[in-house]
């Protein structure tokens, strides 16, 4: 069993507004906000790479859980915007961090990384030799905008959020999976065999996205996916705390909130000002809920991440801090 | 006019709307329907009728969903 024992997590200090979109596409402030509920997001500057966001919010949360560079047995960075292909972002951390005893990996699982890798954190903890681990979600998406597309470039922010885990009751049920026929409707293109062997050419890796098709599998995954991770978990939906979900779309958390009969403010939202952040975007909301007091010993929560791949994700648990 | 009826009902509880304010003619538009708004109608709709919509970009009024669901559910 694992249990979360600190939180942290990191904005970029460029907000940049729905205003100041419309001088770079063709949309309007009205439009984004009652489409999206999105009213500004933060992109990275060029010193505030994953890597760095990564290592200001794994820092927050080592300070919140009191562990030391050297108690992190591993290294779990959930992105799709890595600092490098090689290294690994969580090797990138590491050797920031200096933690020396911690083991090295990132995972790619889109807007579902995170919890993927609660799951895989959940799963290494019941390993003997390791103790705490460091979770981190972290995404420059500007990398992998296309600011030509005014159906997407809007939606996109960048940042980061972490947690650190340990043994212990608080996690009591996670849920994964993917439906990998619907690939085509998230995605950013192949990289093409570009070899002397063949003709390819590598081109630009930008995200593509059928809004309507990933919406219609948001609002059907949503509400399935908390209903079945809390059941699973012996929990009840009606006894609920509180919900953190992927920050996509405000009117995705709205719809779910209405298919479940729970009402919205159990819903933890901070689209408005972050965007959707894919990987980062749970963790992110995590740590503000947590720092702002909402969360409290005793409470219960869920959280529920979907995206591409496609991919689904969801985690129950009690908060134990 | 039973379809009408059903249909009527589910637009009421999805959306802020009046009874007044629904009629068959009613463009989508008219109704403050956008696109989203109509993704999450069309999969209430799929699931009370038990029906598939396959085409739901040709759909514009309450009445082009009558007859869509009409033709449907007589197949």
């Amino acid at each position: 069993m694992a249990r979360i024992i600190g939180t942290g997590s990191y904005l970029p200090n460029n907000v940049v507004t729905n205003k100041d979109l419309e001088t770079l596409v063709d949309t309007s402030d009205e439009w984004i906000k009652t489409r999206t509920g999105i009213s500004s997001r933060r992109y990275a500057g060029k010193d505030e790479n994953t890597g760095e966001m990564g290592l200001s919010a794994a820092k927050k949360a080592m300070a919140m859980a009191k562990v030391t560079k050297e108690e992190i047995s591993y290294i779990l960075v959930a992105t799709t915007t890595p600092e490098s292909l090689v290294p690994s972002t969580s090797a990138y951390i590491q050797g920031k961090l200096g933690a020396k005893n911690a083991a090295c990996l990132d995972l790619n699982a889109a807007c579902s990384g995170f919890i993927y890798g609660l799951q895989v954190a959940q799963g290494l903890l019941s390993l003997p030799g390791i103790e705490k681990i460091l979770l981190i979600g972290s995404e420059v998406l500007t990398k992998i905008t296309d600011f030509t597309d005014r159906s997407t470039c809007v939606l996109f922010g960048d940042g980061a959020g972490a947690v650190i885990l340990e043994k212990g009751q608080g996690i009591h049920s996670v849920i994964t999976g993917a439906d990998g026929t619907q690939g085509a409707c998230l995605h950013t293109g192949t990289f093409k065999v570009e070899n002397p062997m063949t003709k390819e050419v590598m081109g630009p890796q930008k995200i593509y996205m059928d809004g309507q098709e990933v919406y219609k599998f948001a609002v059907r995954i949503l509400p399935e996916a908390l209903r079945q991770v809390v059941a699973k978990g012996g929990g009840d939906l009606s006894t609920l705390t509180h919900v953190i979900p992927h920050q996509a779309n405000l009117r995705i958390i709205q719809g779910a909130a209405k298919k479940l009969d729970m009402p919205l403010e159990k819903f933890f939202v901070n689209i408005e000002q972050v965007g959707n952040t894919s990987a980062a975007s749970i963790a992110i909301a995590l740590d503000e809920a947590n720092r702002q007091g909402r969360l409290q010993k005793g409470d219960t929560l869920a959280m529920v991440g979907f995206g591409g791949g496609l991919t689904y994700g969801a985690c129950y648990m009690t908060w134990t801090l | 006019m039973m379809i009408y009826e059903k249909v009527k009902e589910i637009l009421l509880k999805e959306l802020s709307l009046t009874e007044e304010e629904l009629t068959l003619e009613k463009t989508f538009e008219e109704l403050g329907i956008d696109s989203l708004d109509l993704v999450e109608l069309v999969m209430e709709i799929e699931e009370a009728f038990d029906i598939t919509i396959e085409e739901a970009e040709g759909l514009h009024s309450v009445a082009d969903l009558v007859r869509y669901i009409d033709e449907a559910t007589k197949a």
